[in-house]
């Protein structure tokens, strides 16, 4: 039988098929845990006196509540937010209660859970990965079927290595033709979640195919996965090639000598085979997209940035989100004020959007009134930006340049937008109060991001390359 | 968990549809180390006003909704973060039960491992039920049908497993852990 990606990567790990009456059970090799979602899953285990079964599989950072400020996290300033440092400590201690391996605060690893696993080379094709966070989807770039769970999953795994999954259905986003110059890989997710709608791929799991999507590098095709979830899709995955291979050789974590080379044969079976048949699809033409913005608040209310609000007058919902964003249908995007721009998070905090940053920034300066926060995505990535003399470019600028953290994509750390202001930024959401009560959120590309924060209007970063 | 098989009770309404976990409960809350009292805080940027006081125009504030285990709003219901703090919040308010015609997988899945019954039905119900608050609504897990109070009943697709868990009370993690012969056969049989 023509199987897909998915349907091979499920096949190697069902423990247990599933029946009409029962979910399958479904191994998980690679466990990711955060301070935010496990605490109360060690309770559970403490409660029923359980060991984590497979700490070999289980890897802890934290980066949620982690603040980013550089007194915060490596000076004696104490961690200003105090739930979040209780939550800091209780990960510290929980990791070497039950002997979970951790990269806490001021370790030279840490960063961004689903940048660092990549990073290390701890995700690989083929692989099941899971962590309580959404958009575990971002593994999937390497063709894992890695997605988000609650915490009481994250307790089921901790005890068994397992989950009980119901196996989703499967769709293929076909991306055919090349992406213009300024057009980035957000901005193709952007406009695949426009096309397919926040809640299109619920219930499935998406696998990227075609010519735009093979062409990218790992960084911009975790950009891709890392958003699968805005259209509602449990995961997304992209099918390993050389590009993937020749990301992860040497990395800490990946195989090595004899090993990688049947690792390699091994990861190469992870394709879906031709004539495959998925339970649903879209065609997107890479080569018609432009620099995408979102204007409402949720990723699905998108346009083109040269475009205009559309007017839909008493749609309820539209209306609603538009009074939140201060916007009025037929509204053109284009010179819109911007009071901060955020550039960083798991969707865009990699070296690549920092380099695409850079290029904007290189010799500009911010505009007056105008915040500009860049964060790492990772403490490595920190260090390959200062080393490439990135972030001596950002802070000529005028940028505030940090630690690594999810920072103001969520606003629990203490960096956060103020009620009514306009946030231009690289992250994933733009639901209401999301980056700080009140705030509103424009999803933009790295290039719109860095282009937007020197004029201190949004702006087309393409008349600035 | 508690075996749970039926549950009658007025309706609160929140009629917007793609309501994320963000607005059910705001990531600035997430910093607990428990599962308590997140009923303070659901809705919060909807329920409470910048000077932290009720907004009396938000469904939860008015009185009719005290005690309501029944809530119904708009298609794609908990999309977005992944935190479990959302069913956690819906359970120490009251709720019991969610209706929408659409309801997203991560949310579907935490929602039911807390018993929060998750519940999808046509076009046609949940418009009605939208266009009435307040409405006595009686829902049969056994049967896996709803009925309104006008006598109309509709049925609402439920998983056998998950019916069968809920019915007898039955935590996931015990089953999970009787096939951990399974899990180490599989395990040791693995070439990789």
């Amino acid at each position: 039988m023509r199987t897909t990606l998915f349907d091979k990567v499920w096949a190697a790990h069902e423990v247990v098929a599933e029946t009409a009456d029962t979910p399958a059970v479904l191994y998980v090799d690679l466990h990711l845990i955060h301070e935010v979602t496990s605490p109360q899953a060690f309770s559970l285990l403490r409660s029923l006196g359980l060991p984590v079964r497979r700490p070999d599989r289980t890897l802890a950072t934290m980066d949620h509540s982690t603040p980013t400020s550089t007194d915060q996290v490596f000076g004696n300033v104490p961690i200003k937010v105090d739930a979040a440092a209780k939550q800091v400590r209780q990960l510290e201690q929980n990791a070497a209660e039950f002997g979970v391996e951790l990269f806490g605060m001021r370790d030279a690893r840490r960063g961004i859970v689903h940048v660092i696993s990549p990073e290390l080379g701890a995700t690989q094709p083929g692989m099941t990965i899971v962590c309580g966070d959404s958009h575990t989807s971002t593994h999937g770039a390497f063709g894992a079927l890695a997605f988000g769970i609650g915490t009481t999953e994250v307790g089921h795994v901790f005890a068994t290595q397992s989950l009980l999954q119901r196996k989703p259905k499967t769709f293929a986003v076909n991306v055919e033709g090349q992406l213009r110059p300024g057009v980035t890989a957000k901005d193709l997710i952007l406009a695949v979640i426009g096309k397919v709608g926040v809640s299109g791929g619920t219930g499935h799991v998406f696998e990227y195919r075609g010519s735009a999507i093979r062409a990218l590098s790992m960084d911009e095709r975790m950009t891709v996965c890392n958003m699968s979830i805005e259209a509602g899709a449990r995961a997304g995955m992209i099918a390993p090639d050389d590009t993937t291979f020749a990301y992860l050789e040497g990395k800490p974590r990946a195989p090595k000598a004899a090993e990688w080379d049947a690792a390699v044969a091994r990861w190469r079976t992870f394709a879906t085979d031709p004539g495959a048949v998925f339970d649903a699809s879209v065609d997107i033409d890479a080569s018609t997209l432009e620099p995408m913005i979102t204007y409402g608040t949720n990723p699905g209310m998108v346009l083109p940035i040269g475009a205009s609000i559309p007017d839909k007058a008493g749609d309820e919902v539209f209306d609603k989100a538009l009074r939140y964003m201060g916007f009025h249908g037929g509204d053109a995007m284009l010179g819109k004020p911007v009071d901060v721009v955020f550039i960083g998070s798991c969707t865009n905090g990699r070296l690549a959007d920092l380099q695409a940053a850079a290029r904007i920034l290189e010799g500009r300066k911010v505009a007056p009134g105008v915040r500009l926060l860049i964060v790492p995505g990772s403490q490595e990535i920190k260090r390959a930006a200062e080393a490439q003399g990135l972030a001596d470019i950002f802070k000529a600028a005028g940028a505030d340049w940090r630690e690594s953290g999810c920072s103001m994509c969520l606003g629990m750390n203490g960096d956060t937008v103020a009620a009514g202001q306009y946030s231009i930024s690289t992250s994933n959401r733009n639901f209401e109060g999301r980056q700080g009560v009140g705030a509103r959120t424009l999803l933009v590309s790295p290039f719109t991001a860095a282009a937007s924060a020197v004029q201190g209007r949004i702006t087309d970063p393409r008349e600035m390359l | 968990m508690e075996p749970l098989n039926r549950v009658r009770s007025r309706t609160v309404v929140i009629a917007s549809s793609n309501i994320d976990t963000d607005q059910i409960i705001p990531a600035r809350f997430l910093t607990t180390t428990t599962k308590d009292g997140l009923g303070r805080q659901l809705f919060a940027d909807w329920r409470y006003r910048a000077d932290g006081s009720p907004n009396p125009d938000f469904a939860l504030n008015r009185p009719e909704a005290r005690g309501a285990k029944i809530l119904v709003a708009g298609r794609n219901f908990g999309c977005g973060s992944s935190r479990e703090h959302a069913p956690w919040a819906l359970l120490d308010f009251g709720f019991r039960a969610i209706i929408s015609t659409e309801i997203a997988d991560i949310f579907r899945g935490n929602s039911l491992k807390n018993g929060l019954l998750p519940i999808v039905v046509d076009d046609a119900t949940a418009r009605w039920l939208l266009d009435n608050p307040g409405a006595e609504v009686d829902i049969d897990l056994n049967a896996a049908r709803l009925t309104l109070p006008t006598g109309v009943s509709a049925a609402f697709p439920l998983e056998a497993f998950a019916r069968h868990c809920l019915l007898n009370g039955i935590d996931e993690l015990g089953y999970l852990r009787g096939r951990l012969n399974d899990i180490e056969r599989y395990e040791t049989a693995r070439p990789w």
